[in-house]
């Protein structure tokens, strides 16, 4: 077993500075590095193209396909009636099948599926089908769907105190409402899968997904096999960001039911526009509050209502909004709160996972709620946000958890410092005084993240690691990589076990027949989770080289050390390749299984109670920006981040997800505006229409520091999770967005109604009803 | 031979080819080259970026980034072709791959090709490579960094030698000139000379005319049309003429928008905005002045500013040629005054007289390559303090880019002043009554519209007012 803490003593090696590049780095600018559809094709590939709904939602009165058929370069043509067994590609409901039976519940749902010689044919065939329909009702905005009691379970309630009571008694209350939208992926690698058939009945799939065993699973279960009779391999993937949880499973299900259909392999690379449109994307939020608060702005009571639409299935929507409402607190003490989540069933295709998994929604409510108390008392927001923060005596959530590692306020307080706050903030006003069109504004915004997946049970990993006998290492592990630098990290954790340079190890494609029964690569969890498996599987080999190097040089298990000058065992030093040898002449097994559970973790979902969280990752920024009064046209002009990765096991890989993600946060609440007509197409279905930040969009002045201390819980090299967290450093840009807007009219004691994302044209109206409410006010 | 290229010094000679075949695809499934990724097949994020070398002078190489997605292979013909397997010589990657290989310039690594090819092509002085290294990789979506070390990586390795001489020489050896086929019963041309392409205009009355593909490369990739008879035009030397007179700027047809940039900016500086901010450089580089007017889309960015400053448009036919007003082309959605056998030549416009006040503001969700909801373009000719003069015209306000008579009309004779300004933004709602649509609502258009003569007036008064001008304060 392990000879020594994980959590503490790492960091001597390979572990430290400067940062290992990841590890696919040079083959990603040579063009080397093979994703899904890089592979080569056998000669009998079949590729598939889906048939897809009109309709948002409708009765299938018949189904013609015969003009498919009958197209050029078509080998066959599948409907649900051609599924083996269940027609099923959800990850928890049952409730999204892989194709529409009677009725279809989304515009683009899936209902048929075309295999052809090629992907042209088979894109052009699939548009002759004929499908008569018979309309039904419709949900597709969250009104529509609230009218019609629409929900895909039952409103959830968290609370703690009397919020009610406490309301009424504040000597101040304010209530207010305002939107923020969802967001597409826009992974730069679309969905796609390979299936090829094995011998007797097996399949092998090759797919772009962050869940190989849940595509596993789906697929066995579609097909009426066992899991052992399924595998499933991802070796990388272009981007994920939670979009190929859940999602790839479509896709790869439709693979593997051609490929077992026909015995030839079979690829579903999916149209860019088909799948923004197919796919499911981040939650649209609605929030209305109301909130007591006092002169200093503490917030005294808070009855927040949020609610999601949640599209026409149920997918992770359940987990996805309990992040809301466990991020609805953000870094501040609520003690009398009541926030209710109401999940909206709509007829637009379902919403999934998103970095940040609800837990932007939440925080963007605070925040803004914060932002709210603050103009109305006239104080600087910065004031009222540290006001709130918990501190000693104050540090329970509202879901019942003890908070034990808050360091908000000292990262609030050294980013003040260092990004020149209060200097700069003057200066802003003194220049909005003098200039009528153009106007600044400044936010610091705080995160708090909870680590863990909320589910308990998702919250283990395993790892395989291989010795071999030339001391050559491979290892894998359950984590998919998605250029997040998993596997570079996780192969530093194994290197480092064994003093051995990076370059010895190999990080394999992750493959279910490898390690079985993974959680997804979600919840800023895979380093975590499967750092610390392959640790323990590293461990157990090297406890077996030290008993066997003890008994050969007859010495001490302390008198076996690794490291990077070799293997020392009393008097004899070897290299670790002569080691391995030696072992396996001498019948020692160089490899090993590994396994982690997050310990101290519980939740009761149905009180909304408990210990959801192993730890908390915290960051805070600091953005400025300038909006044009006269058309809306904004410019983020500068941020100062400063953000918690505890001991990073990799400052430039950690330094990286901080940037990327708050830039893809800065596009949630900016130019990413996702457009639905009435009949519930997605308008905005392409890059054309769909805008995601470009370089120049990056603020010129972007700092990035990490914070210089290290988990409280004894993870992996006392690091801390980085995927998620920084995404919500972006909330400092729409507070900021604000404050510029509401300089429009300084005097005003509220806050302008600017919704997210905060385009030029949102922009414009919010500079519009603020004048009017303050003239009406 | 129906084309002929060059790869990597290799010569690559096509019998037969799919002239809607893309690039990308040749490359990807043909030559299994698969380091060129698609990420989108619609020119709009970059990741298929290669660079495509034409001599020029005949002693020299021009380069320039293009989206292989939207490039059909006929395009191709007496070209040369780079791809990111070009630049590592024996398995060592070049200078600037090193470099984003050591930054963190790739994440998941999808678009990293298509950042390696765009910034290559910036350091071996690429058309467009003197912009600002964020307008060179506008065109190049990055989901998972930020841009920050890709930046850097472009700052780090600015220049890079290349050597020309060899493709020079074999360039020379490849019959460049007219190519032509046909590809399961469709037929496709590449002329070389306007009158060639005259004649084939009235044999072939309708066929679909293919200068730069930016928009009818998505006909097929999205639309999975067929062209049943396409004409290259691309590549008829005779029709991409850039004169500058003290008169008027005249632009031939093919000269493709990277190109006319510097020309157009030096003309006013807001032209030279708008075309910094006209789609990104890989369809700047491929698209053409003639192809964006004879589209005749509602939303193209160049009409509107070409009408406000008087632009006339000259069109050819093997009858001769006639030029008419640019307003004038534009009839409705979809319907341009051209007629059977004819196409567009070019497009003159007058340099604008001293003391014009000119305005022009593209506006869109994001300030690079985006399509406007709204593109205002004004120019305002002042006598003793009035307006003596006034053109204005808008794009996404309706069918198609239109003059706004009313507001014209509010301005001619009044004061320069804030006030007339006001009158003259209200009046655009007697001129335009613009749809709600994806890029924007008819309220925003009509008021952030009317609010650009705010804006032209503040301007004129000596007020910088664009958030793009503006740094963070020091404090």
């Amino acid at each position: 077993m392990a000879d020594r803490d994980p959590s503490c003593d790492l960091g001597a090696r390979v572990l430290a500075k400067p940062s290992h590049p990841h590890e696919s780095a040079h083959l990603h600018v040579t063009g080397q590095a093979r994703y899904t559809d890089d592979l080569a094709e056998p000669a009998d590939m079949l590729h598939l193209c889906f048939g897809q709904s009109s309709e948002a939602h409708a009765r299938i009165v018949s189904m013609d396909l015969e003009a498919v058929r009958q197209a050029p370069g078509v080998h066959s043509v599948y409907t649900a009636a051609d599924i083996p067994a269940a027609n099923d590609v959800a990850p928890v409901a049952h409730d999204d099948p892989l194709l529409a039976e009677d009725e279809v519940v989304s515009h683009g749902q899936a209902l048929f599926l075309v295999a052809g010689t090629s992907r042209d044919a088979a894109r052009r065939a699939a548009r002759l089908a004929k499908i008569e329909y018979e309309p039904l009702d419709a949900a597709i905005t969250s009104a529509q769907a609230r009218a019609a009691n629409s929900l895909i379970e039952p409103t959830q309630r968290m609370a703690r105190g009397d919020a009610g009571a406490t309301l009424a008694s504040a000597p101040h209350r304010a209530k207010g409402a305002f939107e923020m939208g969802g967001q597409d992926h826009f992974y730069l690698e679309g969905q796609i899968a390979v299936a090829t058939p094995g011998e007797d009945g097996a399949v092998h799939i090759v797919s772009s997904t962050q869940h190989p065993s849940e595509v596993q699973h789906l697929v066995a279960h579609m097909l009426g096999l066992s899991s052992a009779d399924v595998t499933v391999e991802v070796r990388r993937m272009g981007g994920a960001f939670g979009g190929k949880e859940t999602q790839a499973a479509l896709f790869a299900a439709a693979a593997a039911l051609v490929a077992a259909r026909t015995g030839r392999p079979a690829k579903l690379r999916c149209d860019r526009d088909d799948d923004m449109v197919m796919t499911g994307k981040r939650h649209p939020f609605e929030v209305a509050y109301e909130v007591g608060y006092d002169e200093e702005g503490h917030l005294l009571a808070l009855s927040l209502f949020l609610s999601s639409t949640c599209g026409a299935s149920v997918d992770l929507s359940p987990a996805i909004n309990d992040r809301a409402m466990f991020h609805a607190d953000n870094c501040y003490y609520l003690p009398n709160v009541e926030i209710v989540s109401e999940r909206l069933k709509t007829n637009t295709v379902s919403a999934t996972a998103f970095r940040g998994f609800g837990g932007p929604q939440g925080m963007l409510a605070i925040e803004r709620i914060l932002d709210d108390v603050a103009t109305r008392l006239g104080r600087d927001p910065l004031e009222v946000r540290l006001a709130n923060l918990y501190a000693a005596g104050r540090s329970e959530t509202p879901y019942g958890m003890e908070i034990k590692d808050n360091i908000a306020p000292e990262i609030i307080a050294r980013l003040r410092e260092t990004a020149r706050y209060d200097a700069r903030n003057k200066a802003i006003h003194a220049f909005n005084a003098q200039s009528p069109v153009l106007k600044r504004g400044i936010a610091l915004t705080p995160v708090k993240f909870g680590i863990s997946f909320t589910t308990t049970h998702l919250n283990q990993a395993g790892a395989l690691v291989h010795v071999y006998a030339d001391g050559s290492i491979q290892v894998n592990h359950g984590g998919t990589e998605m250029g997040q630098g998993v596997y570079v990290k996780v192969a530093q954790v194994v290197a480092d076990v064994f003093g051995v340079p990076l370059g010895t190890i190999r990080c394999t494609a992750t493959r279910t027949d490898k390690v079985p029964n993974t959680s997804a690569t979600a919840a800023s969890s895979g380093a975590d989770l499967n750092g610390m498996a392959a640790f323990n599987a590293a461990s157990t080999i090297k406890a077996r080289l030290v008993d066997f190097l003890s008994r050969t040089y007859a010495c001490t298990p302390e008198d076996v050390t690794f490291g990077p000058e070799g293997v020392q065992a009393g008097a004899a030093r070897l290299t670790f390749g002569e080691v391995a040898r030696r072992a396996q002449i001498g019948r020692v097994s160089l490899s090993s299984t590994g396994f982690y559970a997050t310990p101290d973790i519980a939740y009761d979902r149905a009180a909304h109670k408990g210990r959801p969280f192993y730890y908390f990752s915290y960051g805070a920024a600091v953005s400025e920006v300038a909006v044009d009064m006269l058309t809306g046209e904004h410019k983020v002009l500068a941020v100062d981040i400063l953000h918690d990765v505890g001991a990073s096991l990799n400052p430039a890989i950690d330094k990286g997800q901080i940037e990327g993600g708050f830039v893809q946060g800065q596009g949630w609440l900016t130019t990413e505006e996702l457009v639905w007509d009435a009949q519930g197409r997605l308008l905005t279905h392409s890059p054309a229409t769909y805008k995601i930040p470009t370089a120049s969009d990056r603020p010129k002045r972007l700092t990035i520091e990490l914070w210089d201390g290290q988990n409280v819980e004894p993870t992996i090299n006392r690091s801390k999770a980085v995927g998620e967290p920084p995404f919500m450093l972006a909330i400092s840009v729409f507070s900021a967005l604000n404050r510029a807007v509401g300089a429009c009219v300084p005097e005003a004691r509220c806050l302008p109604p600017l919704d997210a994302p905060a385009t030029p044209e949102k922009v414009l109206a919010a500079i519009s009803g603020h004048r009017k409410e303050d003239a009406a006010a | 031979m129906a084309i002929s290229f060059l790869l990597d010094g290799k010569r690559i000679d096509l019998d037969t080819v799919d002239p809607t075949g893309s690039v990308l695809d040749f490359l990807r499934t043909q030559l299994r080259r698969t380091g060129t990724k698609e990420g989108c097949a619609e020119g709009d994020c970059g990741a298929c970026t290669v660079l495509v070398g034409t001599l020029e002078a005949s002693d020299r190489v021009q380069w320039r980034a293009l989206n292989s997605c939207i490039q059909f292979l006929p395009m191709l013909h007496g070209k040369a072709l780079m791809t990111v397997e070009s630049l590592a010589h024996d398995g060592v990657p070049n200078p600037l791959q090193a470099c984003m290989a050591a930054n963190g310039s790739s994440q998941c690594g999808f678009c990293t090709p298509g950042f390696v090819m765009s910034l290559h092509g910036r350091a071996i002085g690429a058309t467009g490579c003197e912009l600002p290294v964020e307008d060179v990789i506008a065109g190049n979506l990055c989901r998972c960094t930020g841009y920050g070390p890709i930046l850097e990586a472009a700052q780090e390795v600015s220049v890079l030698a290349q050597n020309d001489a060899a493709v020079i020489a074999q360039l020379a050896e490849i019959e460049g000139g007219a190519a032509s086929g046909e590809w399961e019963g469709r037929r496709w041309f590449a002329p070389r000379s306007a009158d060639a392409l005259a004649s084939l205009c009235r044999e072939y009355p309708n066929a679909t005319l293919v200068a730069g593909a930016t928009d009818v490369g998505l006909w097929i990739t999205k639309g999975l049309k067929a062209l049943e008879t396409a004409i290259f035009i691309g590549d008829i030397a005779e029709l991409a003429t850039i004169e500058a007179t003290d008169e008027a700027l005249f632009l031939g047809a093919n000269v493709r928008h990277a190109d006319a940039h510097a020309a157009l900016a030096q003309l006013h500086p807001d032209l030279g905005e708008l075309w910094r901010r006209f789609a990104a450089l890989q369809i700047r580089n491929a698209g053409t002045i003639g192809g964006n007017i004879a589209n005749g889309s509602p939303i193209g960015d160049g009409p509107p500013a070409l009408i406000a400053l008087g632009a006339q448009l000259k069109l050819r036919s093997t009858e001769g040629t006639r030029t008419l007003p640019l307003e004038d082309f534009f009839l409705d959605y979809g319907k341009q005054d051209l007629r059977e056998g004819e196409f567009v030549a070019g497009v003159r416009i007058p340099r604008p007289a001293s003391g014009t006040v000119i305005h022009i503001a593209k506006l869109s969700r994001r300030f690079d390559s985006d399509i406007s909801a709204v593109c205002g373009a004004f120019a305002l000719t002042l006598e003793k303090g009035d307006v003596a003069c006034a053109r204005v015209a808008f794009g996404g306000m309706a069918a198609t880019p239109r003059r706004a008579a009313a507001c014209e009309a509010a301005l001619v004779g009044q004061p320069f002043t804030q006030e007339t300004m006001a009158l003259a933004a209200s009046a655009l709602r007697e001129d335009f009554t613009p749809l709600d649509d994806v890029r924007g609502s008819a309220d925003y258009r009509l008021a952030a519209g009317g609010n650009l003569l705010h804006r032209l007036w503040l301007r004129a008064q000596g007020n910088s007012v664009a958030v793009l001008d503006l740094e963070a304060l020091d404090g």
